[in-house]
Formats: C-alpha cells, sequence, structure tokens
C-alpha cells in the first residue's frame, strides 16, 4: 500500500548517498526478538502477578489464534508481492470457514482443509479477474468481494445449513484433526508442576515451553511448512522471483518476456487460497469446530496488518501474527485483569524501546516514547480494569497501534496497486 | 446533453442487467424461480408501508453514499463510516437526552454532536494516515470494530445507559428533540429528516461543482503532485476531507433515531456504512448517481421480505448488491477505456487534418 | 532491393547487414508512427539512428525489439526473415535493447534484475553469479552482484541493463538515448565500452538526437523525420548542422536574441538556501541567485545536481531547511505554494503530466488548476465557470492548441500542446516571476519555436524568468546569464554570448579551470578558450 503522500521523491542522483547502516542476519534479529518480547511478558506477569501472561494455556490459545491470521498474511504476501493489493481477503476467508464446514461435514477434516481453500481460491479468482484483466481499482474490488463473501456465505449457509442445523447462522459440527504430543507426559507433567509453583522466570520459562510444545496439531505443522515453502518459492525460485518482480516493476518484467498478467493471476488465486485455508483453520480449530456467521471478526484485516508489520516478508508478518494472536487468546482465554496488565506490559516496552532510541541517538522519537510510556502506566494505575466490552477488542486495538508506529520504516513492493496494462510501458 | 446523459448511463444499465443475469442463475441454481422472486420484489413495493419504508431508506442511503463519496474525491476509502455514524448516534443520543432546550434547537444540536462525534471518530485514521501514511482502509476497519466495544460500554447502565427489560439503551431522548415526519395513516410515516437528506446531496453537489474547495478535493484526488504544484496541500485535503465525510457519516442515523426510536439501543442498524460506499461506487460519487443508486439499494434491501414470502432465500438480494458493485465498476472501466480510445482517435484525426493543412500551405508558400 | 529477400546464397557472410528493416509501416489511432521505413545495420558497426522527438524512432525500435508489430514491411536479422511476436522472439534472435529508463526493479539485487526472465540459461544462484562476473568485466561493472539496484548510480544502472542483455547472449544491443543521463566523462567511458565491444564483434544501433556525441562514436547515422528514413551517412562526411537540418527538414529555429531587456529591478532574490532531504543528505547548499524584470536566467547542469529540487523549493512545494526567498519586497520563505501564485508567480514544471496537468479532467477544468483562487476563475466566493471555460479558448486560440474543443481530456492533447496550455496558463494572470523547467522537453520542433518566443515576448514586457535547462543550445540562445550548478551548488557562471555547449558541458561536471576569472560573486566565469585546460 504505497505512501500516496510520497509525491516528491528525490531526482538527486549525483549528490553521494548517505552511507548504508550494517543490518544484523534474519536470524539474529529473530532472537533478539523472541528474548525481548518473553522478557517484558514475564517481568509484567512477576510484578503485576499475572501468571496467566505467560500460561500454557494461553500460549497455546495464542497458536490457535494465530494460525489463521498468519496464513491470511501469507495471502497477502503472495497477492502484494505480486503487485495486487488484497483488501478482499476477508471475504475470501468467510468464503474458505463456509467451504471448510461444508467440506468437514461431508469428508473430514482434510476435506475441510481442501474445500476451504478452493473457496477462498474462486474469490480470489474473481479479485483476479476484476483488477487485472478489467483494471478496477484493487481497493474498490476487495471491498466489493468482502460484501460478495459474506452474502454468498449467507445464502449458502440458508441453503445447506439450515435444513440440518434448523440454523441459518450455524453449520453442523464437523470433525477434527488429532493433535498429538510432541513432549513425552512425565516431562509435560512436571512442566505443568512448575508452572504451577510460580517461581519467577523459570515458570513462566515453563508455561511458553509447555504451551507451544505441549499439544501440536497438524494444522501447525501445515501451517509452518506453507510458511516456509512460501519463503523458498517467493525468494528462492525463478517462478518466485518472476512473481516479485511483477510488483517491483510489471514494466521491466514485461521487457523481459515475462507474461504479468499470468502471474498476477496465479499470484492472486493463491492468495485467495491461503486465505480460504486461513478460514478453514479457524473453523478446525474453534471451541466448536464449526462455520458461524460473523466467525472471521475482522481477522482478514488483521492478517493484512501483520503482512505491513512484517515487511511483506514471511518471517516479520509471522511475528505479527504471534502479536496478534496473543492479544486474541489473551483476551478470549484470560482474564479481564491479565489484559489490563498488558497496559503494564506496553509501559514497560515503550521505556525499553525509548532507552534505545536514545542510545541510537534519536532523542525526539525516545521523548515520545518515554511520553507514551508514562501515559500508559498512568492508564494502567488508575484503572483497576478494562472495560469488558472494550476487552473483546483487544486485538484491533493492537493493530491499530502497530500500525501507527510500524509505518515508518517500511518498504512495500514498489509496483503493489499500481493499475498495470500491457504494452503502456514506455 | 441528452447524449452525455445517454452515454453516462450505459454502465450501470449495462452492469444491472448483467447482475440480474448473474442472480437469476444463482436462483435457477438453487431451485428457484426467478421471475416470481422478482415479481415478488416488484410486486411489493405497493404494499403496505412499503413505499415509504424505500423512501425512508434512500434517505438514509444517501447521507452515507455522500460520506463514502467525499472521502473516495480524495482517494480515501473511509470504511469507517460503520463506526462513525455508531459513535454519532451513540454520542448525539446521550448528550441529547442530558440536556433540555426548546423544541427546533433541540435537535439542532443532537444533529451538530453527532456530526462533530462522527468526525472526532474519524479523526484519529486521518491523523495517522497524514504522519504515519497508515493506510486508511486498515486502521478505519480497526476503529469500526473499537467504536463496536466503545458504543457497547457506553450503554452500559453503569456508565451512560439503562435497562429496558433485558437489554441494554440509553435514555429516551426528550420530545423536545424528536422530529415529526408526515404521517400517511396506513403507508406510514415518511421521516422528517428526509429533508435533511436532500439538504445535504444538494449541499455536497454545490460544493463539488461550484466552490473552491470542491475543486481543490477533486485535483488533489486525481494528482496529488499536480495538485501540489498548484498549490493544493494534500496533507490538509486528506485531513479535511476525513472529517467531513465522518461529519455527515455522524448524521446517517439520526433520521431514524430522531424520527421514530428516539433512543439507541443494543439492536442498532448496522450495515449502511457499507451500503453507503457500494452506493457511492454505483453512482460515480455524482449527486444524481447517488440518489438512483441509493433507491435502487433501499429497493433491494426492501425486497429481501417479499423473497421470503416466495421461500427464495433473501440473501439474494445482498448477493445481487455485491454483484451489482462489481459489475458497475467494471462496467465503467471498460466504457472509460472505450471512450479514452475514440478521443484519443478524433483528436489525432484533428491533428493529422492540420498537419496535412500546414504541410500543403509549407509546400505551396515560402520554404 | 526486394523486400522479401531471405537468404541469399552466394553471399559473402560480411555482407549479410546485422539488422535489415524494409518498408517498415505503423499506424496508431490518427497517428502514423512509421511510413515506409528502411534501415540497414552492417555487421559489427556502430550505428546511429537520428530524429526529433515524435520523429518515430521509438516506434521504430519497438518494432526491432519485438514489443510491437508492424502493420507492414519485414525484418531480416542476419539474412534471415524474422517475425517476432515478443520480446522473447527478438531475445532468441540476438537482439537485446537498453531501455532510455532504465527496466530495472530498485529493490531487487544487480543479479536478481539481470537473470530475470532468463533463469533458464544458468539458474538463479551460483552458476549465475559467476556468468554474470565475468560478464561484468566488458561491461565495467564492478560492484557486488548481491547489491541492492536503488543503491546504484545511473552510470552504473546502465552498465547494469547492458549486462542484462548480453547475458542473454546478444549481439546486436539497441541503445535508446544512453547518454541522456549521463555526464561527459561518463559518457566517454560508454563509448570506450561500446569501441571494445565492437572490436569483439558486437553490433550497436545507437539512438540519440545529441549529434555531436553521435559523430564522436557511429559508423553510420541514419536520419528519420516524421515516421520515415530521409537517408543515411556517414558522420564524418557532414557536419552536426547538415544533420540537424536533415533531421528538421528546414532552417533550424534558433533562439538567439541578442537585444537586452534586463533591468535593474530586482523580482526574486534567493539568499543562503539550503536544502536537507529526510535522510540527512544536503540537496542544496547556500545557494544565492538574482533574476530581474526582463531577465532571463538559466541553470545549466546535469540533472539530479538539484536542479528540481531549486526549482521546488521557490516554489514552496518543499520547505527550505536555511534561507530565503524574495519576491519583489515579499518575503516569501514561510509562504505556501498558493500565496507564491497568487503574488505573481508562474510555474512550468519539467513533468507536465505529473505536476502541470490534471491528465483526465478537460482542459478548461485544467485553466482553474494553479489559479483557483483567482479571476478569471473564481470570482467571489466561488469559481466562475464561464469565466474559465472563456478564458481557456483565449488561450487555445492565442497559444495555438490544437485540439477539438475545451471539453477534451488533457491526456488526448499531444506533448506539444499540453505544453502549450501549460505556458499560456502560466503567462496568464500576469505573473511578474516565470519559472520554467525544461520547457521544451518532449514537444516537437514546430511548438518548440512558438514556446521560444512568447517566452521572449514575455521578457519583453518585463518578465523574471528562471529557466532550467538540459538543451543547452535553448540554454545559452534565451538566457541573459547563465549559471552552473553542480551537486546542489553554483560552481560557476558563463555568458551566453561567448560560450559554447562543450565549455558548458565540461563546467557541468564540476570541472573549472584552476586559473579561471572570477565574477562579483566570486564564482569562476566559464570562458571560451579554456578548452585545452581542463582536468
Amino acid at each position: 500500500m504505497a505512501n500516496p503522500l510520497a509525491t516528491l521523491g528525490d531526482s538527486a542522483t549525483f549528490i553521494p548517498a548517505a552511507p548504508a547502516r550494517r543490518r544484523l542476519p534474519a536470524w539474529a534479529t529473530a532472537v533478539i526478538a523472541i528474548v525481548a518480547v518473553f522478557g517484558v511478558l514475564t517481568i509484567t506477569s512477576i510484578l503485576d502477578d499475572q501468571p496467566l501472561l505467560t500460561s500454557s494455556g494461553i500460549m497455546s490459545n495464542t497458536i490457535t489464534f494465530a494460525l489463521p491470521i498468519m496464513l491470511v498474511g501469507l495471502g497477502g504476501i503472495w497477492s502484494e508481492r505480486s503487485g495486487s493489493i488484497n483488501i478482499g481477503l476477508e471475504g475470501m476467508m468467510i468464503l474458505g470457514t463456509w467451504g471448510a464446514a461444508w467440506g468437514g461435514y461431508n469428508w473430514g477434516p482434510v476435506g475441510a482443509l481442501v474445500t476451504g481453500a478452493v473457496f477462498g481460491a474462486l474469490g480470489g479468482l474473481v479479485h483476479a479477474l476484476a483488477t487485472v484483466t478489467f483494471g478496477v481499482n484493487h481497493i474498490v474490488s476487495g471491498v466489493a468481494i468482502n460484501l460478495l463473501g459474506a452474502g454468498i456465505a449467507r445464502y449458502l449457509s440458508t441453503l445447506i445449513f439450515e435444513p440440518i442445523t434448523k440454523n441459518a447462522r450455524d453449520s453442523p459440527q464437523i470433525p477434527r484433526f488429532d493433535s498429538f504430543q510432541l513432549l513425552p507426559q512425565g516431562m509435560s507433567d512436571s512442566l505443568q508442576q512448575l508452572e504451577r509453583d510460580q517461581s519467577p522466570v523459570l515458570s513462566n520459562l515453563a508455561g511458553v515451553v509447555r504451551g507451544f510444545l505441549g499439544e501440536i496439531s497438524p494444522l501447525l505443522i501445515i501451517s509452518v511448512l506453507l510458511l516456509v515453502g512460501s519463503y523458498f518459492v517467493l525468494w528462492r525460485s525463478p517462478f518466485g522471483l518472476r512473481l516479485r518482480s511483477c510488483g517491483e516493476n510489471p514494466v521491466a518484467a514485461e521487457s523481459l518476456g515475462i507474461n504479468v498478467y499470468r502471474y498476477k493471476y496465479i499470484a492472486i488465486t493463491i492468495s485467495g487460497a491461503f486465505a480460504g485455508l486461513g478460514g478453514a483453520v479457524l473453523v478446525l480449530g474453534a471451541k466448536v469446530a464449526a462455520y458461524t456467521e460473523g466467525q472471521t471478526g475482522g481477522r482478514g484485516f488483521i492478517g493484512l496488518a501483520a503482512m505491513i508489520f512484517g515487511n511483506w516478508r514471511p518471517g516479520g508478518m509471522l511475528a505479527g501474527a504471534g502479536l496478534f494472536g496473543y492479544a486474541d487468546g489473551l483476551q478470549l482465554g484470560g482474564t479481564s485483569e491479565a489484559v489490563h496488565a498488558l497496559l503494564y506490559g506496553a509501559a514497560i516496552a515503550a521505556g525499553l524501546a525509548a532507552v534505545w532510541q536514545l542510545y541510537r541517538r534519536k532523542v525526539r522519537t525516545a521523548v515520545l516514547l518515554a511520553m507514551v510510556a508514562i501515559a500508559v502506566y498512568a492508564l494502567y494505575y488508575v484503572t483497576d480494569e478494562l472495560p469488558e466490552e472494550l476487552v473483546s477488542y483487544t486485538p484491533h486495538i493492537v493493530t491499530l497501534i502497530v500500525l501507527a508506529f510500524a509505518a515508518q520504516r517500511l518498504r512495500p513492493p514498489a509496483a503493489n496497486g499500481v493499475p498495470y496494462r500491457r504494452g503502456e510501458g514506455d | 446533453m441528452i447524449a452525455k446523459l445517454i452515454s453516462s448511463l450505459r454502465a450501470p444499465v449495462l452492469a444491472v442487467a448483467a447482475a440480474l443475469l448473474l442472480c437469476s442463475l444463482a436462483l435457477i441454481i438453487s431451485d428457484a424461480n426467478p421471475i416470481s422472486a422478482f415479481g415478488a420484489m416488484i410486486g411489493q413495493v405497493n404494499e403496505n408501508t412499503s413505499a415509504v419504508d424505500i423512501l425512508n431508506s434512500t434517505a438514509i442511503y444517501m447521507i452515507a453514499a455522500i460520506a463514502a463519496a467525499i472521502g473516495f474525491h480524495m482517494n480515501l476509502l473511509n470504511i469507517g463510516i460503520e463506526g462513525q455514524y455508531r459513535i454519532g448516534a451513540v454520542v448525539a443520543v446521550i448528550v441529547g437526552s442530558a440536556i433540555s432546550l426548546p423544541g427546533v434547537l433541540h435537535w439542532l444540536v443532537v444533529l451538530l454532536v453527532a456530526m462533530l462525534a462522527g468526525a472526532a471518530w474519524a479523526a484519529l485514521p486521518a491523523f495517522l494516515k497524514v504522519t504515519r501514511g497508515v493506510h486508511e482502509v486498515l486502521s478505519t476497519i480497526m476503529m469500526n470494530s473499537i467504536a463496536a466495544g466503545l458504543a457497547a460500554y457506553l450503554i452500559n447502565p453503569d456508565v451512560f445507559g439503562r435497562l429496558v427489560g433485558s437489554s441494554k439503551s440509553t435514555e429516551e431522548l426528550p420530545e423536545s428533540a424528536w422530529v415529526s415526519g408526515l404521517d400517511l395513516g396506513d403507508r406510514g410515516e415518511i421521516f422528517g429528516l428526509v429533508l435533511l437528506a436532500a439538504a445535504v446531496a444538494v449541499g455536497y453537489w454545490f460544493m463539488m461543482g461550484r466552490t473552491r474547495f470542491g475543486f481543490e478535493l477533486k485535483a488533489s484526488g486525481e494528482s496529488p503532485t499536480a495538485a501540489l504544484a498548484g498549490g493544493i496541500s494534500s496533507t490538509r485535503m486528506i485531513v479535511i476531507a476525513m472529517l467531513m465525510s465522518g461529519a455527515v457519516a455522524g448524521l446517517i442515523a439520526m433520521p431514524e433515531i430522531l424520527g421514530r426510536d428516539h433512543v439507541f439501543t443494543q439492536n442498532f442498524t448496522l450495515g449502511y456504512g457499507f451500503a453507503g460506499i457500494g452506493i457511492a461506487l454505483i453512482g460515480r460519487n455524482h449527486p444524481v448517481g447517488i440518489v438512483f443508486g441509493s433507491l435502487l439499494w433501499a429497493f433491494l434491501e426492501k425486497s429481501k421480505l417479499a423473497l421470503d414470502d416466495v421461500h427464495v432465500p433473501r440473501e439474494i438480494a445482498t448477493i445481487m448488491q455485491g454483484t451489482i458493485v462489481l459489475a458497475v465498476v467494471i462496467a465503467y472501466e471498460i466504457v472509460k477505456r472505450m471512450d479514452r480510445a475514440a478521443e484519443q482517435r478524433s483528436v489525432g484525426r484533428r491533428a493529422a487534418a492540420a498537419e496535412l493543412v500546414s504541410a500543403d500551405a509549407e509546400a505551396a508558400g515560402e520554404k | 532491393m526486394d523486400a522479401t529477400t531471405g537468404d541469399v546464397p552466394g553471399d559473402e557472410p560480411a555482407d549479410v547487414p546485422a539488422v535489415r528493416l524494409a518498408g517498415i509501416t505503423k499506424r496508431f489511432p490518427g497517428v502514423v508512427a512509421n511510413q515506409d521505413v528502411e534501415l540497414t545495420v552492417r555487421l559489427g558497426e556502430v550505428h546511429a539512428l537520428c530524429g526529433e522527438n515524435g520523429a518515430g524512432k521509438s516506434t521504430l525500435m519497438k518494432i526491432l525489439y519485438g514489443m510491437q508489430p508492424p502493420d507492414r514491411g519485414t525484418i531480416e536479422v542476419g539474412g534471415q526473415l524474422v517475425r517476432f511476436r515478443s520480446p522473447s522472439d527478438a531475445i532468441r534472435a540476438g537482439i537485446g535493447m537498453v531501455h532510455q529508463h532504465f527496466m530495472l526493479a530498485d529493490n531487487l539485487t544487480v543479479q536478481e534484475n539481470v537473470v530475470l526472465g532468463a533463469e533458464r540459461l544458468h539458474g538463479i544462484g551460483r552458476r549465475a553469479r559467476a556468468r554474470i562476473s565475468e560478464l561484468a568485466a566488458a561491461t565495467g561493472l564492478t560492484v557486488d552482484p548481491s547489491t541492492l539496484v536503488e543503491q546504484l548510480g545511473v552510470a552504473d544502472r546502465q552498465r547494469v541493463e547492458i549486462l542484462k542483455v548480453l547475458y542473454r547472449g546478444a549481439r546486436i544491443i539497441i541503445l535508446d538515448e544512453p547518454t541522456a543521463v549521463l555526464v561527459p566523462q561518463e559518457v566517454d567511458e560508454l563509448f570506450d565500452t561500446l569501441r571494445s565491444m565492437r572490436a569483439e564483434g558486437y553490433t550497436f544501433l545507437f539512438i540519440s538526437h545529441k549529434l555531436d556525441e553521435v559523430r564522436a562514436i557511429a559508423d553510420t547515422v541514419t536520419v528519420i523525420r516524421r515516421g520515415t528514413t530521409v537517408g543515411s551517412v556517414n558522420p564524418k562526411e557532414v557536419t552536426s548542422r547538415q544533420l540537424a537540418e536533415m533531421m528538421v527538414g528546414s532552417e533550424l529555429p534558433s533562439p538567439e536574441t541578442r537585444l537586452s531587456t534586463v533591468t535593474e529591478n530586482e523580482v526574486l532574490r534567493v539568499q543562503g538556501l539550503r536544502l536537507d532531504s529526510a535522510d540527512g543528505r544536503t540537496l542544496l547548499r547556500h545557494l544565492d541567485l538574482s533574476v530581474h524584470a526582463g531577465e532571463i536566467v538559466g541553470i545549466a547542469g546535469v540533472e539530479g545536481n538539484g536542479q528540481t529540487e531549486l526549482v521546488e523549493t521557490i516554489m514552496g512545494m518543499r520547505k527550505a531547511s536555511a534561507g530565503e526567498v524574495f519576491l519583489g519586497e515579499r518575503n516569501l520563505t514561510k509562504a505556501s505554494t498558493l500565496a507564491r501564485r497568487e503574488a505573481g508567480i508562474g510555474y512550468i514544471p519539467e513533468d507536465r503530466t505529473r505536476h502541470g496537468l490534471l491528465l483526465t479532467q478537460p482542459l478548461w477544468v485544467n485553466r482553474i488548476l494553479g489559479h483557483q483562487t483567482r479571476e478569471p476563475s473564481f470570482r467571489g466566493a466561488l469559481l466562475n465557470i464561464a469565466g474559465a471555460r472563456s478564458d481557456t479558448r483565449r488561450i487555445v486560440n492565442e497559444f495555438d492548441v490544437r485540439t477539438p474543443s475545451i471539453d477534451v481530456a488533457a491526456s488526448s492533447l499531444s506533448g506539444g500542446n499540453q505544453q502549450k496550455l501549460v505556458i499560456g496558463r502560466e503567462l496568464s494572470g500576469d505573473p511578474v516571476l516565470l519559472i520554467a523547467a525544461h520547457p521544451t522537453r518532449g514537444v516537437d520542433v514546430g511548438a518548440q519555436a512558438a514556446i521560444w518566443d512568447q517566452i521572449k515576448d514575455a521578457r519583453a514586457n518585463g518578465l523574471a524568468v528562471l529557466l532550467v535547462s538540459a538543451d543547452l543550445d535553448e540554454l545559452i540562445g534565451l538566457s541573459d546569464t547563465i549559471k552552473v550548478m553542480f551537486s546542489g551548488r553554483f560552481v560557476a557562471d558563463a555568458d551566453p554570448a561567448n560560450v559554447t555547449p562543450e565549455d558548458l558541458g565540461s563546467a557541468m561536471t564540476g570541472a573549472t579551470a584552476k586559473d579561471a576569472e572570477t565574477d562579483e560573486e566570486g564564482l569562476p566565469v566559464v570562458e571560451h578558450d579554456q578548452a585545452g585546460g581542463e582536468s
């Protein structure tokens, strides 16, 4: 989503550029980030006496909620890397939830995944038709597909589910995958004991380990494989290079004999398939494995936010999905005091960020962050708990905050959202 | 003039026809009779309060569409209209029931508060866009969700609300804030604030066509770079457009609340925001297009009940709405390309002819 | 020469031309881009194709490269008749094209850009990298293939483009205006590269309208005018002037003017202007500038040295980091763009499609742009549509804008007519200062002469003009005084009465003789007989 305010570029090519800063390798950044997040959460849980923040239940919730967001985010990456903004992911996800319920009802959990993906892909195909062949504004088409997706899902529900459940809003329950235990029973039990002991840091660690590694669902494995696979396809294969070039400079790609239209079609359809898959995972992971109207609750958009947060790369997007998944998991599985404690954690995080910016000599940003830290802490101090009506929207609030702060260092694909027509190059 | 009218109608007519075709197909697939379905939809207009309901809804949709259109002119997709009108409504009713003023002044103040609240809810996305480059689609969608939570919180009996039976609601607006309508007995009551919608439409048309602001808005939306060179600051335009869009959005629920319900409850009507966006797209942001689009949309909404009677899933109407929007934007693209090619041909012909003339003159006269 | 001849048995290999285009015709709606074009390129030569803007060179090359099919005519490569349906076919036939506007993806690395579309040749990993390193030497490219293209300067980007073409096995290379963005030093390096590659048997087809350069490097020159070939000549046997006249078909219009209309009245004064970019680079350094009524001050410089930024800062589109801008007595440093326009500044932007026009809007709406608070487009508190329309008609007449009506969209007009409309608009409203950035870029010769006349007339009536141009003839012909800009500062002054394009060209690289005279501002003056002493 190109910044429309960037109207005046720099034509100054002869004036020497600022020296490039050395960047850490990706794995190092990831390790630092994980340690930092764990650190903040642990400190908060200790100081505020909220063991829930790192409990195994919440951690396992995090995965359950992060997976659909991650898959949608992956869909967003596929689409936008090819230059097509896909706002319609929510609609495609809705189609996916419906398809998954229908497929799961008829053919079991595998059927759910496949049918969900297919339904989402169909939505993607419509978006591709509108934007690539007809040149419709990407965002307008996306909004229309969101409307259509919701309408079609409701329509098909009354047609197919209502006779069964007597309720147009819900589908019959579908069978799930069996998850399996990764940790041997003895280890799992001792971790659980450690967690209950409430000893600082160790209990937190135990909670996190047990939550993430305790019960592994095939959904997690499939999603991770898709994530890693997407990285390799997009960044390490000729197909992926060509696809990315369509999003960076489609005219250049065309001049090199690449059929930009074809790659966009493929990318957008795959993007829809991922969104549909996200819907399927949402259904299979829900408390009651079934389609419910309004199930997606804006996760299609949160997935886009995760993609932006991740700078259009799978690794960063995963971090974003984890963040939003955690917020979602906490508000659903925790208490409102726990969510309230997040304010405390946010204040700490802002404070640490302020110190870091000071170290990088960006005084103004540091002062701003310090002010934010103080304000958030004040809010935390003054209130006992957050209103429960607002707590259910924690992920959305978190998304907004993340968008506000992450927006600056972004580098979307250069030709993202730019209408492209063959032959109109120079 | 007539020719121009016909040519600008080409696209929407084509689109509606295409949508009709697609929906007939969907109906046939689901074992229903398209003809009886459409027949029922058209027939119900004359029954009971249908006609008046359609008129009332049209007015509300017009306000929503104009809110969306103002944003569209500046290339802003204000998806947040849903949240803005919800906040506008709840704040306006809470404030309105807390103050007391003589008749006309009271509901005028309520309207004003609704506009301010709607604008305030649009302010954060506007600010984030111009300072941090956050795309307004994402931020306004988040704001919509948060609005739902905030409104629910505000009508909590512990805060500003009260319990009516088992559902939560605001206090009722005193009668001085009510706006009476035109009572047609059996046929229903036309909301008094239908006139508000008309006023907004006229104001919108005037602003876009005749004022400097309207010009600057359109220029900025089409080419921020050219506008910048022409002395128009796109940052300023973005903020003003978003705030204005939010302000108009705040008014959306007012006809229903001031004219009929007099309270804001949990069962608040949703969906006007997205409808407004769709209608603005269908009507190309043009005041006349918006009026007709609103009429069409209201008709489709009302017909859902009629479809129930013939045992056709009412979602067909929703799908029709979505399909029409998509079909219209596609049709507009096609028509635009055809027109541009034709225009270039005509200019090219003229230029070629002029070249021939001057080449002849060159040959005939001095070298 | 039979246009349909294929392989002719018995020809010596050296006689078979690398490329032969015969009878090529191509039409677009309302325009005949190419008519019966004949072009023969010998193997192992550097062949230049010259013509005015809009003469049809680009279309011809697009046809040769397979981006457009010809309506009529044949293409032969190495004696074989070929038909190209896409650039891939042309690439397979050994033809490569280096576009004028580089086709590079900034966010991808050099290696990724080079292998894109040709992944089957050497993969996208180690083998590709090895092959790239081999070929890079031939082009003079020394950067690491994993560098992001956005970090490369213009000359290196061009080398990457040439590398792309070599990587795909091209032996016939088309270069579209390759020197347009290069400093003279880089042009020399490019020509050296071309000569050494020519010695290895590569064939070059070189599009340019810079006649001096063409004569320096080309073995044969073919001139195109109005879509047809005028003729092919040996550049060593003709002068630049003769070539130019072949291109234009008549006496060259000359912007020369000798009558001075400069007054003492200072209209624009810029003092100590400084502009820093967001990432810390200094784009403009301590600039002082003065333009008087009746004077044209020309700014010479290779693109990318700050001219665009200077113009945009004076217009208020960018905020100066330090320094002041005065229009007459008024300090405009903090004023908005609109206020500066209202104070009497007219602006002809260098890119009219991005900064000058609303392309989908009719001409009369474009008349209002920039003037939406003044007569005749604005009266009282509202727009005056009737006033805007009638004034647009006046401009169309006075400035000879060729259009069927004032209701057509601006995008339908040709470049020259669009520019005439913009100039007509900016000269209306009685400006006291006109900022003209590349006013005749992309404009055909007839319109160019008309535009020069309009600027000269306005100057005679007391208008102050700040002229930025890459066309040195235009600069020398129109200006009363010239300032040379390099790397964000003024580095030399020149007197148009006795300076040549070559002198200006070397000053534009930042090189000035150490013993040059300095003028009142302390800047060295570029003198004509410094030709020998440059470093």
